[in-house]
Order: C-alpha cells, then structure tokens, then sequence
C-alpha cells in the first residue's frame, strides 16, 4: 500500500522539478531569515539566485552539528518564534543538545512522511500500533505517533521500557504493528519466551525498527521470533526525526521521502559529491521545512544511494541500511558518545594515564560499553578492596560525565595500543 | 621489624604468572614467599624475595605494574594452634588482617607467615608486646 501514490511514486523528471523549486524556496528561506546561513553564504559568495539546478547545490555550505551547537537553542530557527508549535532535541551528550523547531505546518509534514513509512510497513486505520519509542524530547515516540494519527491506525503511546508490561499489552490488546529499536525488538522477543509467550499467540504482522544501526543477522532473528517482517526506519532530529527514509516489503533499500529531505553521498575526506551507488556520507537537505530548514547537513551516516522504479511502485530514491559512520561517534543504547568524553573523564581522574581503550558489545541485545584501563603504578595497590574501589571511582565518574553506566577493566600497563597519529581507542564487537 | 613485600598486577590472562616469574628466575631471583590475590579479571601476586629493590626493577623492566609496600613477618610454633595464637594477639587489639600467606620455607621449628595488619606500628607493637618472633630484611636475606 502507497500513502500518497502522486509524491511517492511521481516521474524523475516531475520529482526533479519539484526538488528545484523547493531547494530554490528554501535556500531563499534561510538566506533572508537564518543569519548564520546568510553569513555562511556571504563567505562563500553565493546568493539565492545562484540555484539554477539541482547540482547547483554544491555551491552551498555544509552545516554540521557543531555549527548547531553553535546557534544553541533558537539560533536556526527561520521563522519568528510564535509561529514554533513543538521543541525536539537531540540525544547528544556532548554539551548542549541540538534544538528543533516545529511549525505547524512542519508537524503536518512530518505526519505525512511517518504516514508514508508506517504505510510501507502495512499499517491502516484497522491496525493497533504499539509505539515502543520514547516520548519525550526525543522524536521517535511522537513521530511515530503523528503519522499513526495520520492514518487513523490506533496507537498504543506505551514509550520504551516496562518489558513485561509492554509484551502483557501486546498480547491482551492484539498489538498488530511494533515500533521500537531493533535491539528492544530482541530484548522483548527474549522476555516474551521467559514468559511463555510465542510468535504464534501475538497478532504481530510488521514492526518498524530504527533510531540505531542494525544487521539482516538481527533482522532475521526479529522475525523468525515474532513471526513478522521487519522493517527499517531511518531518520534524525536535525531533518525532523523519524522517517526521512523508510523501507518497504521488497527489502532493496529505505526509500528516502526526497520531495522532503534532498539527498546527496559525498566522500567525507574531500567533501567531493560521490557518483550514483558509490557508499558515501548522506547528506541531507531540507526541501519543505519551515521553522529550521536545513542546508547540507552532515548526517556521518555511510551509505549508498540506488536510483531506480522499485518493486513496489515508488519511485523515491533508496538508500542502503546505514553501515558506519565517518566520525568515530558511537551510539549506546541511543545515547550518542564520542570517545574524547571518555578520554576526557578518564584524565580527571587522579592517577590514570591516556592509554585507554573501549570495547562495544552486545551480549544480551542491549549495548555494554567496557573501558579498559592500564592499572598504572600510581593506582596499583597491593589489595583487592583498593583496586576494586579504583574501578567503581572510574566507573563513577565516567557515568556522571557522560550519562552512561560502564564497565571498567584494569588492564595491565604498556598493553593498550599508544597514540601514534590516531590510536584505534573503540573496538566495536558488536555486529552490525 | 617491617619487611618489603613486591606486588604485581596480572590480568586473567593465560601466561602471564610464568612470565613474570621466569622475568625473576632470569635474574637469579629467589621466591621466598608468594601468594596470589585473584578476582575474574585480574589478580595481584604478593612475592617475598631477598632483593626487593632488584626484584622490582626487573619486573618494571618487564612492563609489570609493581608496587612496593612493608608488611610483617611472624615466626610462629609449627604447631596446632600457632598460628590462632597470634592472631587472637592482633584481634584483642582489634587490628584487622588484610591478607596473610605463608612462606615458603620454614625456619627451624617454626613456620613464618606475611601478615598485612590495617595498622603496622599497632600490629608490631602488639605482637612484640606478647613474645611473638617478627622477622627483619636481614633474617629473609639469609634464610
């Protein structure tokens, strides 16, 4: 099923069109009512009128998450702020959070493009969908909320957490669609057996899984659990949240709402735009958002894009699951983390030398982080006891820097691998 | 009265005990006492050797974590109940024993064991106080 047959499933040549249009409304947008992107544009000496094709779009700058920070909170907002309806933020911990503001107009858009994704997973007004995202200032509980309310599907606003009850839910009200994370997914899958519940006894159909990088590996093991097929949602609060691309039942791609959101892979060591099917970093720009449109935006994320009339009908382009990033961020179990955090912590700690390294794992469907440590002379002791409270300190203090309970290890000095231009400081074990 | 024990951080890894055991047999080190402390992801190895100063030096020489630290050295009757004698010495005092391993050799009739008290000077005194034999550097040199 298609929600909006005319924008998903237009011609190349309409959709291309429409694209100039709208990059030429927006790049207007910004240059008449966001200063830092007329500052940004002075510099390099583009004005508006210089659109004239969709590839003129190189011309622009890039924006990235700093230069969000930068304007933190209101400082990209493109339109006076009695006309923002909604505040999102992002997860960041690294200081201040990036800010999104909605429009009412913005929240109808961004309705329309979950209305599309939850339709490309089978949702209609007959479906009950358990929202398993959370609500809040994070937009994966909302999103998915709105575009549900699109459809006139009934939603379940249960937000994340609270297995037991979630899965008692699920049975007793015959939730039919489930949206969460993928590792969620498998952390309720895994209850659900410890509760004697089968895939059989759930009227689970479709779920739509996202807000975190994931495997076919996982995504088998989702369905053959729940006796569903799993879907995978991409999007990120800088665009809108939720549903920038989503995929449909072929599985060959997420299919990017690019009436919406202007995809380009470029290549994140020259910047250089990259040729079609080339695995790049997605940049994102907004072709329709009113209160803070965006420009280029930098999504680190490292995928490929595959032009193509897919089987299902649509014509929107599709983009490959997302396979890593360009910047050496790490996504725990959603909150964002950057390795310089830990380092950081790490050296306000008396004692403890820069040799440090981090292993991500997920033994149990939920991400661990484990810091390892050199036990250097100076924090060494002859007892347990002291060794074991040097490592509930670091512990500690790590958790209150950056928001996240890990484990530290001691590990003996001189083993970690020394900084020689870039040390390699995570190994991700996790397999995605 | 005190003695230098040398300690030495090993992670659960396999080898690591013979590496930095052979590290010490290269340098004509010998072990007089050792005991290891372990929990699932690392251990600490508590050793008693002649040159303390030497032996440290080696095993820093070897990328080992070491520290130095003094503990006691009590020579007591090879005898049932020895060894509950003094510490009864140190309880009465309520003087907490952190650790305690035994030598390997014995000198004479008696048995020598490491004791590690919460407070050494209390420890020494109390024990001194009641005839018990404490060990010096020189004793473990010759032994």
């Amino acid at each position: 099923m298609i929600w909006n047959k005319e924008a998903e499933c237009m011609s190349f040549d309409e959709r291309g069109k429409l694209q100039l249009e709208r990059l030429k409304a927006t790049v207007k947008k910004v240059y008449d009512n966001v200063p830092y992107y007329r500052k940004r544009f002075e510099e390099l000496k583009v004005k508006p009128e210089d659109i004239r094709t969709l590839r003129d779009i190189e011309k622009l700058p890039f924006t990235t998450k700093t230069d969000l920070r930068e304007g933190y909170p209101f400082g990209m907002f493109a339109v006076p702020f009695k006309d923002i309806v909604e505040i999102h933020t992002s997860s960041g911990t690294t200081g201040k959070p990036v800010v999104a503001g909605y429009t009412k107009k913005d929240i109808e858009i961004w309705s329309e493009v979950m209305a599309r994704a939850l339709c490309m997973v089978g949702a209609t007004k007959d479906d009950i969908i358990q929202n398993g995202y959370g609500y809040g200032l994070f937009t994966g509980g909302l999103g998915v909320h709105y575009g549900a309310q699109a459809i006139g599907a009934t939603v379940i606003p249960i937000s994340a957490g609270n297995t037991k009850r979630q899965l008692e839910i699920m049975l007793d009200f015959g939730s039919t669609i489930l949206t969460c994370t993928p590792s969620y997914a498998l952390h309720l899958a895994e209850v659900a057996s410890e509760m004697g519940i089968s895939g059989r006894d759930l009227k689970l159909k479709a779920g739509c899984f996202g807000a975190e990088v994931w495997t076919e590996k996982m995504r088998d093991a989702i369905e053959s659990k729940f006796n569903l097929i799993a879907l995978n949602i991409y999007g990120l609060t800088e665009l809108i949240g939720p549903g920038v691309a989503q995929e449909c039942e072929d599985k060959s791609g997420l299919h990017i709402s690019e009436d919406h959101f202007y995809p380009e892979i470029i290549s994140p060591d020259t910047l250089e735009p990259l040729p079609e099917g080339e695995k790049g970093e997605l940049v994102l720009t907004s072709l329709t958002r009113d209160g803070m449109p965006m420009i280029r935006f930098r999504t680190r994320d490292i995928t490929s894009l595959k032009r193509e009339v897919c089987k299902c009908g649509r014509t929107l382009v599709k983009m490959e699951r997302i396979t890593g990033r360009s910047d050496d961020m790490l996504k725990i179990r959603g909150v964002l983390i950057f390795p310089s955090q830990i380092e950081k912590a790490l050296l306000e700690i008396k004692g403890i030398e820069p040799h440090y390294q981090i292993i991500v794992t997920r033994p149990h469907h939920l991400d661990e982080l484990e810091v390892q440590v050199e036990a250097s002379k100076d924090i060494f002791s002859d007892e347990i006891r002291h060794l074991e409270a040097m490592k509930k300190k670091i512990e500690n203090h790590i958790e209150k820097s950056i928001g996240l309970r890990v484990k530290v290890t001691l590990v003996e000095p001189k083993t970690l691998p020394r900084s020689e231009g870039k040390a390699k400081r995570v190994i991700d074990k996790r397999e995605l | 009265m005190k003695i230098k024990q040398i300690s030495v951080f090993l992670e659960n890894k396999r080898g690591r005990l013979l590496e930095a055991t052979e590290a010490l047999a290269k340098s004509g080190i010998n072990i007089r006492a050792l005991s290891i402390a372990d929990t699932s992801e690392f251990g600490i190895l508590r050793l008693i050797v002649a040159d303390s100063e030497q032996a440290k030096h080696i095993l820093e020489k070897n990328n080992f974590a070491v520290r130095e630290n003094d503990v006691l050295a009590v020579a007591i009757p090879d005898v049932p109940g020895g060894l509950a004698s003094v510490l009864k010495i140190l309880n009465d005092k309520g003087l907490n024993v952190e650790y305690i391993y035994a030598f390997v050799q014995r000198s004479g009739e008696k048995a020598i064991v490491v004791l590690k008290v919460e407070n050494l000077d209390l420890g020494i005194e109390a024990l001194v106080e009641r005839g018990v034999v404490l060990l010096t550097s020189k004793d473990i040199e010759q032994l």
